[in-house]
């Protein structure tokens, strides 16, 4: 089935000023249950639009958006919309507002017009899902937490709302390595045991390639690149050519080959770098210094 | 992000006027401010219609950005044209309309249309500088303004700093708050139900994070600054020295002549031009 379904989309910022921008550009995108997609693009080439029009934040100007069969245009739904998709946004921890974490992480489901029960339960869930213990956690204030417990309080927020789609705009910003490593894990785990389908943004290309099954790469507004990881960065002259990072392995194949050592342009993993380099040098005897 | 806000109203564009020295511009438009409360004749008021659409021409505004600023004022033009109908006219007047108290005479409607021009191009003129000026000029307009008063120790240099900042945040806040309303929203917030109880603690989810997002940044932003030993002594210079060039010589004289014959027509010639130019009429 399909989750997300945009037919010509196009959106224009400032319409008919001089600062007017085209942000989308005749988009068109299906995305089926239990996908893992990750939008990228350089700054300014209308992922994070792209994104906001999936739970009805941005209407659309032009073409349609469905989302599990029902168009976003639909001002009844617009309630049910926000619930089955969970948005969370570049440096969530900026929103959190309650005095204490499970109050916060309460505040979707209670939108929602749940039980207390529902709510108590949900809120627990969440939290035990993000790593933030209820029994730890809960009663202490959102601002006194690190940084990146903030950030997963606030993931938990969302989470407690139980989407079906989680929509993550940016979720590494601003993150140390240890920081992205956890929160690729949750991103994960939550996809697993919660929403089965994700969208994500990032200009993190490790990650990227790590956690996504496709990849979307946009450029002014428009699809420019649509498919595996392996095949959207084995196109190093498009990838170039809008502006974009490769992963780290690739980068190092790419090292290789100015030193002479032509290995596959699709190698994106630590694993299938060594065993290629391995066979280069079963090929060549042996007696090569790799 | 939220980019159909146009606070602060700075209209870009490559013109004479957008290209003047910001004192010049701040005072003039002080000038203007205080010449249209001297005005009592028609023929004032087209001089001084001329005088604005000339500059917005020459400035190259649209002008729908020029009357944006009129109609947020429209309710209290519309409420003292209101006043001014029924009861600013003269003991003496010719009545045109009356009902029970209410009276309209010749010259309740004469003030009225005076007043409604006054409020209006008031108004429009003002928005000029702001439209053609940036922030960040406007800011170092008024201190270069303020400077003697450094002699009897007010903090010209602080303030005007301050006034900086505060300008700078302005867009900021905005795309925040439009960032946290985004983030809200999608947890199921709602802003525009309920009743007026619900709707002002609605805005809690808000209000909260911004004061405390506020307070992060500017203790990041006195940091920062103290990290750079930033200080307002005379030392300090400016990256963009004002100079006053052609374009200011020519506005100051145009605006003295606009402001000669305001006065002129006021106390010398009194009314003489609209007897002339409309007849009875007036």
């Amino acid at each position: 089935m399909q989750a997300i379904k945009i037919t010509d989309l196009t959106y224009i910022y400032s319409k008919k000023t001089p600062s007017e921008k085209v942000a989308l550009a005749g988009v068109n995108l299906s995305i089926n249950e239990g996908e893992f997609v990750t939008v990228v693009g350089h700054t300014g080439s209308g992922k994070s639009t792209l994104v906001q029009h999936l739970n009805g934040l941005i209407k659309a100007q032009t073409g349609v958006v469905e989302i599990c069969g029902i168009p976003t245009s639909n001002k009844k739904n617009l309630k049910q919309l926000r619930f089955d998709v969970g948005m969370v946004f570049q440096y969530p921890e900026y929103q959190l507002f309650e005095d204490t974490v499970a109050k916060d992480v309460a505040f979707g489901p209670k939108n929602m017009k749940l039980s207390k029960e529902e709510i108590d339960k949900r809120v627990r869930r969440a939290m035990d899902l993000v790593g933030l213990p209820y029994e730890t956690f809960a009663e202490r204030s959102p601002f006194e937490l690190s940084g990146g417990e903030k950030r997963r309080a606030a993931i938990a927020g969302v989470i407690a709302m139980e989407p079906k789609i989680l929509v993550l705009d940016e979720p590494f910003a601003g993150l140390d390595p240890i920081g992205v490593k956890e929160i690729t894990e949750l991103v994960l785990k939550l996809k697993r045991e919660i929403c089965p389908t994700v969208v994500m943004v990032t200009h993190n290309m490790d990650s990227a390639c790590e956690l996504a099954d496709r990849i979307v790469a946009l450029c002014d507004g428009k699809i420019v690149a649509d498919g595996s990881p392996k095949e959207v960065f084995g196109d190093r002259n498009l990838i170039k050519e809008i502006g974009l990072d490769v992963p780290f392995v690739a980068r190092v194949v790419d090292r290789l080959e100015e030193e002479g050592i032509s290995l596959d342009k699709t190698i994106l993993t630590i694993d299938e770098l060594t065993s290629a380099l391995e066979e280069y040098k079963k090929l060549k005897g042996g007696d090569g210094n790799v | 992000m939220f980019k159909d806000v146009s606070f602060g109203q700075y209209y870009p564009a490559n013109s004479p006027i957008h290209r003047m020295d910001a004192r010049v511009k701040l005072i003039i438009t002080l000038m203007f401010v205080v010449g249209i409360f001297f005005i009592k004749s028609y023929f004032g008021f087209m001089l001084t219609a001329a005088l604005l659409i000339t500059i917005v021409l020459v400035a190259k505004l649209p002008i729908g950005s020029v009357l944006k600023s009129v109609r947020g004022v429209l309710f209290i033009v519309a409420f003292t044209a209101l006043i001014n109908l029924f009861l600013g006219g003269e003991n003496g007047s010719e009545i045109l309309w009356s009902w029970k108290k209410l009276v309209i005479t010749v010259s309740s409607v004469h003030t009225t249309i005076k007043m409604v021009l006054r409020l209006v191009l008031l108004i429009t003129g003002a928005s000029l500088l702001s439209l053609t000026t940036t922030p960040v000029a406007l800011a170092d307009g008024v201190e270069s303004l303020l400077s003697p008063l450094r002699l009897i120790k007010v903090p010209v240099r602080d303030i005007a700093m301050i006034m900086s900042i505060a300008l700078r945040f302005i867009p900021t806040l905005f795309e925040e708050t439009h960032k946290i309303i985004a983030a809200q929203k999608s947890r199921g917030a709602a802003f525009d139900t309920g009743g007026p109880l619900q709707r002002a603690k609605a805005l809690l989810p808000v209000l909260i994070p911004l004061f405390v997002n506020s307070f992060r940044r500017a203790d990041e932003l006195a940091f920062a600054m103290d990290s750079r030993c930033y200080n307002a002594t005379d030392n300090r210079t400016k990256m963009k020295v004002a100079k006053i060039g052609l374009a200011d010589c020519i506005s100051s004289l145009v605006m003295s002549g606009y402001f000669v014959v305001i006065m002129l027509d006021r106390y010398f010639w009194c009314g003489l031009v609209d007897t002339l130019m409309f007849g009875g009429l007036v």
